[in-house]
Order: structure tokens, then C-alpha cells, then sequence
């Protein structure tokens, strides 16, 4: 089969995960950064705390103040339960969510790190581009999330 | 009452009678409203997902909020008390997407 699924939900619950060493591996290092920005509070992940409101940055400072440490433990486990779980064969429902978060905040870092658009791929991307490396990167968590999400959302 | 542990089916506007719109509602009285905004990164699927599992939506209805987000800009998905948008507001954030609260 040319196109293998990555995720596929089984009769008795739980996901059959078909990935190779080198993606389960790629998704380890997403694990590992993702974890270091969101420990240091890193500017680079600020796109995982947005402001609560739109113009009141006083306001918005009490909210963060107010779940910061919560939204952080949720990321921290996630990857935790990601990493405890690389290599694993079957995912039940809860290893499943932690990995569709996982992959969202690494397209969410990764995206506002390269400038990504809505528009962005209906021209394709030059080859020239200093982007390139990472934007296929990007777009392999897209598919690899997007997939997820379909196997997650047949279940609700 | 508020009960932002549990997803709950439907929201609803607080009802008003004749009698109360004769007055101005106190600014703590009027209802919180949840807006999601609209990003380049959030799949749609996604977002149609987060809708369900959070707030318990039909298909149909995230989908509907979603397409809202992605045409205009941004939607409101939920209403109620600050505490509860909060609540929302918290969850959402958990899940990467845009959002913000605000007082109608």
C-alpha cells in the first residue's frame, strides 16, 4: 500500500499506530523541545498562551497568572505520556489526545516560528527557500495530525 | 450555576422578561461570551473536534463554528458567566486554539 494510515481505530478501543523508528523518533525531539520551551517560558511558546482578552493586557495578565501552571503541567504531561508511549503498537483514548496535543502545539510553535499562511502551499514552496526544510517538516506533522484527528474524530 | 468540569449540550441566553429589559442590567449581570479566533495552523478538523469534545456539540454544530471561524474571522462558541468562559476560555487554550472572552 502506497499510503499507509498512521492511526487506525480498533473494534475494541484503543488505535493501531504504524509509524517507522525514524517518525517515531522525530516525534520524541518535538517531545523534548516543546517541553524545554514551555518549562523556560519560552517567547517561543507564547503562541500556546494567548491572551484571554483582546485589548486588556492587564486583564490578561491575571488570567495567565491565574493558569499559567495549570495549562503548563497539561503540556508537560502530555509529552511525558507521548514519549512514554513512542513506541507503543496500540494507544488508548487518552494516549491518543495527549498525541494529537502534542503534535497541534509543535505545528503551533513551528508555524508562528516560520510565518506560516493559509495561503502557503497553494504555490508550492521554492526550493530555494530557507524555509524549505522545516516547512516539509511541517507539513508531514500537518498530515500526521490531520490523520490523527480523523481517527479521534470517529470516535466521538 | 456553573458546572465548567462537564461539557454541557446547549447554551442558552439568559432569559429576559418584559420587566427586567425596563432596566439597565448591572455590568456583572450581563453574560460572558467565549470568541475563537481564526489562525493559519488549527486544522479544520481539528477545530471541528475540539468543538465536540469541549462543549459536547453535534457534528453539524461545530462544524457550523468552525466555518464561521474560518470565513469571518471569528465566532463566539460559548455564553455565560465569567467564571465559565473562563473555564472555556482555559480549555481552549489547552488545545491551541485562539481564544478570548468578552462582556456582551
Amino acid at each position: 500500500m502506497l499510503f499507509r494510515r498512521p492511526f487506525k481505530p480498533l473494534d475494541g478501543g484503543g488505535y493501531r499506530v504504524k509509524l517507522g523508528a525514524p517518525e517515531r523518533a522525530a516525534v520524541r525531539d518535538l517531545c523534548v523541545e516543546l517541553r524545554a520551551l514551555v518549562v523556560a517560558n519560552d517567547a517561543a511558546a507564547a503562541r500556546l498562551f494567548p491572551p484571554a482578552f483582546r485589548d486588556d493586557e492587564e486583564a490578561s495578565a491575571a488570567f495567565d497568572e491565574l493558569v499559567r501552571d495549570d495549562l503548563e503541567a497539561q503540556r508537560v504531561a502530555a509529552f511525558d505520556t507521548v514519549e512514554a508511549t513512542l513506541e507503543a503498537d496500540v494507544l488508548d483514548e487518552e494516549q491518543a489526545a495527549a498525541w494529537c496535543g502534542a503534535l497541534n502545539d509543535a505545528r503551533l510553535v513551528l508555524g508562528e516560528r516560520l510565518g506560516v499562511t493559509e495561503e502557503l502551499y497553494e504555490n508550492g514552496i521554492p526550493r530555494e527557500d530557507p524555509r524549505a526544510r522545516e516547512l516539509a517538516f511541517y507539513a508531514w506533522l500537518t498530515w500526521l495530525q490531520g490523520e490523527l484527528v480523523e481517527a479521534l474524530s470517529s470516535r466521538l | 450555576m456553573h458546572n465548567a468540569g462537564v461539557s454541557s449540550q446547549t447554551i442558552e441566553a439568559p432569559l429576559r422578561t418584559e420587566e427586567s429589559e425596563q432596566w439597565e442590567s448591572p455590568v456583572e449581570d450581563r453574560p460572558w461570551v467565549v470568541i475563537v479566533w481564526n489562525d493559519p495552523v488549527n486544522l479544520m478538523t481539528y477545530v471541528t473536534f475540539v468543538f465536540q469534545k469541549l462543549f459536547g456539540y453535534a457534528k453539524p454544530k461545530a462544524e457550523k463554528l468552525m466555518w464561521q471561524v474560518h470565513a469571518e474571522g471569528k465566532a463566539a462558541v460559548s455564553t455565560g458567566t465569567r467564571e465559565r468562559a473562563e473555564a472555556d476560555v482555559a480549555r481552549l487554550h489547552a488545545h491551541g486554539l485562539w481564544a478570548t472572552m468578552q462582556q456582551d
